[in-house]
């Protein structure tokens, strides 16, 4: 330890009172002459922005508050935070050195700071015996980052602080080593009881009541609400108001996706029969068009897909749309549960606690539900503008894509690894719409016994909450999720923004698990996650039958002074809520003691006329009517309509169009395209073991597999896959497309990718995520029904019964733009398909890379003689324009498609399947390029791939139509040359094409189009784009 | 059957996977908390073996392996010296192996000294990864022939060259010894046990796992618990039947240990 080291300052300690201690300051920075990748990190990240250091470096800091003895600094310096071999470590400040900038980056008062409650925890743990208990306990803990860069000022370093490692919506910046006199704690808090009145307002005064409060409860709710309390004759508690509105939060009770809706269509409109739908009443208005009148669209559509198919037979969806995840059978004794979020807005403001609280929030789901799961898989997805984007033309109060993917990325990764959970499986997409309005979806798979998919609490169970202490995280985020974004929130909503601890998760998860599989049966009766809404959601749902007395008082804060409102409503994470017997209380605390889990007894299940009481030190702050509480909500009426959209690309001239291998080139290097293994390498898709088909394939790991697949009982030769489908360019109708098709070409896409790896597709699960633009437009809402006509068309055809899901309906930025005017950038409509398969039998596993010069491809799905001219919606015409083929967007054909998929699963259950991949996005050109790539050798270089040749004859300008058309329904596969004739026989009902035969000159070629392209070179731009 | 002792702490996360390794090579595997051990360090007089998992315990807070590596270093040494003076294997994987090279167990005393009364000076570490992020891939490795490893007995030139692959995943995973010395020297002594092909993280010398001088004590950044059979490798569909006899090289290493204490004198 440098303490005597003349660049540090004497004052390395400040004065403060007694009884809490001084702050002290450590720095540990890497040893002179030793690698500081961190640093390294920094200056590459300033390159990219334009800045040049000369020299960078980097320091972890610990800001340590107690009484603590010299001997005892000295302790935690060098046994605690300093590596011996690597780091080196300074008690106080060292000086800049002359020339340099110092960037210091400290987490904001109340943000969660996971490594300062470690590392207060090992100090307990290092110099508690000698320190007694009561002083190891009083010691707080801080920590931060601090950089000293070369060639800078000190106004620019604070620029490329806020560009690349602080957000100040959770940082601060100092541009001077920082020691506070003393670390933040809160304030004690007094009880103060407030009751809003209601009953007196008019129209416009709810209306400012519901903004001004943050609630965003519509008109109708408002006048719900006051009708209630004029009834009762009284005003509510603002803990009352509360719990209603997160109660009847679009994100908590999906109100427009069960409105009753009508839906009118112009006259003559056909494209979708909407006759002998359940639920939907077709009339005619007096203008002649046709009015579809729906009755609770969810139910109608999606639900109602999952339950005609369980009512025809399909016995393996063990639960669905019930619990926090749907649920279905693996083998005879095990389940598999799934489900998938969306996490978009706090994403927007902070991408990285955004995205880590996405999976963390959708982990928490696979773990509540029934009695637990283990989660044993991660999917995300992402939508985000384009990262080339020039920063002069974002909107204001936007965060740049880059930025955004980078950290997005970052947070999934590090609360996934954290936790020990593969991920997967994912993709990304990019339009510069997503540009203040990112998606982020989170995925999770867990494996639950089949005799513990369903709980149910009992009167006089104890409310258990388990984890995480409550701060002031997360307050609003349910409401906060079912608004629109504005160039304000950032400031409106920072409290909003939560961040992960995924290792306090990990222990909640380890302690549920053994509670669960205690001898003598599971500890608990019932339990749930607390996400959006917190307690108030969580006790709210597990109590809606029976009631619950609350006592708010009793919740672990993480610092004194919320109210009991911000206890009840607070979304701070990691917190889950049981059921437990008062009888199984001391051996589930025994459980949570050794796994330090924090254990706190909230108050009972079951009041006399299932009322939800809330107290706060003993004064009664809330009594509300559960049946209110969740039946009370007026199901709002809703005007959707529809007009064909017309394609509005820009034409671009034919002469324009690039030689067809310029175009593969730029197709593959496009970023929907591209090799996302930047993205893949960071995520571990390893752990647990189990991982039987990674996300990469082929000898080098380079080829894009179309699903992973998972054995999540070892030796048991059963697997799961999970893939996904996301059709954007058909069902953007600023593209021409139909959100119809969209759902169709999604269905259709994850059943084709989890049949290339050997799943069996009569045992394919699905998963609806809809991210809408603002629904409170009748054409947006319009577009909404049509995708859930094309969810509930596609499910029955395909016999993919939905088993979850969610919508997030409110995407779109509004802001005022330099001139002054007020702009709104909506998301083009997004719907998610995400499938989970299974496999039956390992031994038939199957991969995209190609195997063996001398083997043929087949074109699965597409005839020799004739194929699908329509370019809408492709990347092919994104990038060049519609200039070739027909410009409406293709369709599926609902016979055609699943039976294409039947006819694959036989076929690779013959083992006459050397390689498969399903052929989507830039078309079959594409598909072989990447089955070229994944056969590239082991060899460091990366060489060594197979060649090809096509031995289509190519007509005029149709070679380009041909090659990069994204007709729904086919697949590329590879059989040995003698399999040809059988094979071929085997899919003649729905068309085969020979494609040619796999050579080893390493090179595509198609010779009638002028095509020759080494797959080396296909390969790096492949892997170009997105090798950040 | 030989009992393994499998210590896990808050956020460890390879402990399944590693006890089901020991239950597949012919052991009997049980889990413990490593505050419980603190408790109860008579726990591991009972063990034939020691394994420390991989994950991110104690969310990898400070750096990798720090926090649980202090308290066995403060709390638990006398106990686990006297498991390494009877003899009993022991392996650290990924988080494991940071942990194993803290505490001193690595690469433990050099010839003519013998295991110290408190926990020795850290010699080597694992810093972070040069890239400067965390890496999750299958890795061409070499097993060294001169190693005296007895977990990785045998392995070096055993198959294919494509089955010679192990998976990693970690952010810090770069071997760095406190000198230039140190290195050669234990490669002097066998305990240079296996070597990256690819050194995409920038250890020194490309080393990827070292033993103590017995060959007892192995700590490595790859996860053989995650090698236990040919369907886990990257492109085992590829592989040739031949190829693909007998246990995965992962399998392996836990066999090669278990077989040890099986045959070791009473």
């Amino acid at each position: 330890m440098s303490t005597s080291s003349p660049a540090s300052t004497s004052a390395h300690t400040s004065t403060s009172t007694p009884s809490i201690g001084r702050v002290h300051r450590f720095e540990v920075r890497i040893k002179p002459g030793r690698i500081d990748p961190r640093a390294a990190s920094l200056a590459r990240q300033a390159s990219a922005l334009g800045y040049h250091l000369s020299s960078t470096e980097s320091a972890r800091i610990y800001l340590i508050q107690g009484n603590l003895s010299d001997s005892a600094l000295q302790r935690i310096a060098t046994r605690l935070l300093a590596d011996p071999v690597t780091e080196e470590s300074t008690l106080g400040t060292r000086a800049p050195r002359p020339g340099a900038s110092t960037i210091e980056v400290h987490p904001l008062p109340g943000v969660m700071d996971p490594a300062a409650q470690s590392v207060r925890d090992a100090i307990a743990d290092l110099i508690g015996p000698q320190l007694g208990t009561d002083a190891a306990s009083s010691i707080s803990v801080s920590t931060g980052l601090r950089f000293d860069v070369v060639g800078v000022t000190a106004d620019s370093a604070k620029l490329l602080a806020q560009r690349t490692i602080a957000n100040e919506v959770i940082h601060q910046i100092h541009l001077s080593p920082w020691t506070p006199d003393r670390l933040p704690s809160g304030a004690p808090y007094s009880l103060q009881l407030r009751h809003i009145p209601i009953r007196g307002l008019n129209a416009e005064q709810l209306a400012k009541l519901s903004r001004d409060a943050h609630l965003f409860m519509s008109p109708e709710e408002m006048a719900a609400i006051q009708s209630e309390y004029q009834r009762q004759g009284r005003d509510p508690s603002d803990i009352e108001l509360e719990t209603l509105a997160q109660t009847w939060s679009e994100h908590c009770v999906h109100k427009t996706l069960k409105a009753n809706i009508k839906f009118t269509l112009p006259s003559g409109d056909t494209t979708i029969n909407w006759n002998n739908r359940p639920g939907h009443t077709v009339t005619t208005d007096a203008q002649g068009r046709t009015v579809v009148t729906i009755d609770n669209l969810l139910k109608h559509t999606v639900a109602a897909a999952t339950h005609e198919l369980i009512a025809g037979g399909i016995d393996w969806a063990l639960s669905v749309f019930k619990d926090n995840s749907g649920v279905i059978a693996l083998d005879d004794t095990q389940a598999v549960c799934i489900k998938v979020e969306t996490h978009n807005h706090p994403s927007a403001i902070e991408p990285y606690g955004g995205s880590a609280t996405g999976a963390g929030g959708c982990i928490r789901d696979v773990i509540g539900t029934g009695l637990g799961a283990k989660p044993i898989a991660n999917t995300d997805v992402f939508c985000v503008a384009h990262p080339t984007m020039d920063p002069a033309s974002q909107p204001p109060g936007t965060i740049h894509p880059k930025r955004i993917l980078s950290e997005v990325v970052a947070g999934v990764r590090d609360y996934g690894n954290r936790m020990g959970i593969p991920t997967l499986n994912g993709a990304v997409f990019f339009d510069d719409r997503y540009v203040g309005n990112p998606l982020v979806f989170c995925g999770c798979i867990g494996l639950i016994p089949r005799d513990k998919i369903k709980g149910q609490a009992k009167k006089g169970d104890l409310i258990i909450a388990l984890g995480g202490r409550t701060g002031r995280d997360g307050i609003h985020g349910a409401t906060f999720s079912s608004t629109e974004l504005e160039h304000t929130s950032a400031d409106e909503f920072s409290h909003a923004v939560q961040i992960g601890n995924a290792i306090e998760e990990k222990r909640v998860m380890d302690a549920i698990l053994r509670a669960r599989d205690a001898k003598g049966g599971p500890l608990y009766t019932a339990m749930t996650d607390c996400g959006a809404g917190g307690f108030s959601s969580a006790v709210g749902e597990m109590g809606s039958q029976l009631g619950a007395t609350v006592h708010l008082d009793l919740a672990p804060l993480k610092y004194a002074g919320l109210s009991y409102t911000e206890i009840w409503i607070s979304e701070a994470q990691e917190r889950m809520v049981l059921a437990v017997p008062a009888s199984n209380l001391a051996a589930l605390q025994q459980i949570c003691d050794e796994e330090r889990v924090e254990l706190a007894n909230l108050g009972t299940f079951g009041t006399d006329n299932e009322e939800l009481i809330l107290n706060y030190r003993g004064t009664e702050v809330g009594r509300m009517s559960m049946h209110f509480l969740h039946d009370g909500i007026p199901m709002p009426r809703r005007e959707a309509t529809w007009t064909p959209a017309s394609p509005a690309l820009p034409a671009k001239s034919k002469q324009a169009l690039p030689a067809i291998g310029t175009a593969l080139h730029t197709l593959l290097a496009h970023p929907n395209i591209a090799s996302k293994h930047w993205i893949i390498r960071q995520y571990d898709h390893e752990v647990q073991g189990n991982t039987i088909q990674k996300p990469l394939v082929g000898p080098a790991s380079r080829g894009p597999g179309d699903a992973a697949v998972l054995e999540p009982v070892p030796n048991s030769n059963r697997g799961i896959a999970v893939g996904c489908g996301l059709a954007l360019g058909v069902g953007d109708p600023a593209r021409g497309g139909d959100p119809y098709q969209m759902a169709l070409a999604g269905i259709d896409e994850a059943v084709r990718n989890l049949v290339c790896t050997g799943v069996d597709p009569t045992r394919i699960a699905i998963l609806d995520n809809f991210c809408w633009p603002s629904c409170g437009k009748p054409t947006n809402l319009g577009l909404l029904v049509r995708a859930c006509a094309g969810c509930y068309d596609g499910a029955k055809a395909y016999r993919t019964p939905f088993v979850s899901g969610k919508d997030s309906l409110n995407n779109q930025l509004s802001y005022i733009d330099s001139s002054g005017t007020q702009r709104v950038i909506e998301i083009p409509p997004t719907l998610l398909i995400t499938g989970l398969g299974i496999l039956t039998d390992l031994n038939h596993t199957t991969t995209s890379d190609a195997k063996q010069s001398g083997n043929v491809l087949l074109l699965i799905g597409q005839d020799s003689n004739k194929h699908d001219t329509r370019m809408g919606g492709s990347i092919f015409a994104e990038k060049f324009g519609l200039v070739i083929g027909d410009a409406a967007v293709p369709t599926v054909d609902l016979a055609r498609g699943p039976r294409a998929a039947a006819l694959m699963h036989q076929a690779i259950t013959s083992g006459l399947v050397k390689s498969a991949h399903d052929c989507s996005e830039g078309g079959v050109l594409v598909t072989i390029a990447e089955m070229l790539i994944g056969s590239a050798d082991g060899s460091a270089n990366g060489s060594g791939s197979l060649g090809f040749d096509i031995e289509h004859t190519a007509v005029a300008d149709s070679a380009s139509v041909w090659g990069f058309a994204e007709s729904a329904s086919r697949y590329v596969i590879e059989v040995a040359a003698a399999d040809v004739p059988r094979v071929t026989a085997h899919f003649a009902s729905i068309g085969v094409t020979r494609l040619g035969t796999l050579n080893t000159s390493g090179t595509l070629t198609w010779k009638s189009a002028a095509l020759s392209e080494s797959v080396d070179a296909l390969t790096t731009s492949w892997r170009g784009t997105l090798d950040w | 059957m030989p009992k393994a002792l499998v210590i896990r702490a808050a956020g460890t996360n390879c402990d399944i996977e590693v006890c089901h390794g020991f239950e597949l090579a012919g052991a009997t595997s049980e889990l413990v908390h490593l505050d419980t051990l603190i408790r109860q360090p008579q726990l591991l007089d009972s063990a034939d073996i020691v394994a420390f998992p991989g994950g991110f315990s104690y969310g990898d807070d400070v750096a990798s392996g720090r926090i649980f590596a202090m308290k066995l270093r403060e709390r638990l040494w006398p106990a686990l010296r006297a498991a390494v003076d009877r003899g009993s294997p022991m392996i650290g994987i990924c988080n494991g192996f940071q942990v194993l090279v803290q505490v001193g167990l690595l690469p433990g005393p050099g010839y003519g000294e013998v295991w110290s009364e408190t926990a020795p000076q850290q010699s080597l570490s694992l810093a972070q990864n040069v890239g400067g992020r965390y890496v999750c891939r299958w890795v061409p490795v070499h097993y060294e022939e001169r190693s005296v490893c007895l977990w990785t007995k045998g392995m070096s030139g055993l198959g294919s060259a494509d089955t010679r692959l192990l998976p990693v995943g970690h952010g810090e995973g770069r071997l760095a010894p406190i000198d230039e010395a140190t290195i050669p020297k234990l490669e002097a002594n066998g305990q240079v046990v296996v070597r990256y092909q690819d050194n995409y993280n920038g250890s020194a010398l490309a080393v990827a796992g070292v033993c103590d001088r017995s060959g007892r004590i192995f700590g490595l950044m790859p996860h053989p618990d995650r090698y236990l059979a040919w369907n886990r490798h990257p492109f085992w569909t590829r592989l040739n039947r031949s190829d693909r006899q007998g246990d995965a090289p992962g399998l392996r290493m836990f066999k090669n240990a278990v077989e040890a204490v099986r045959h070791a004198p009473v």
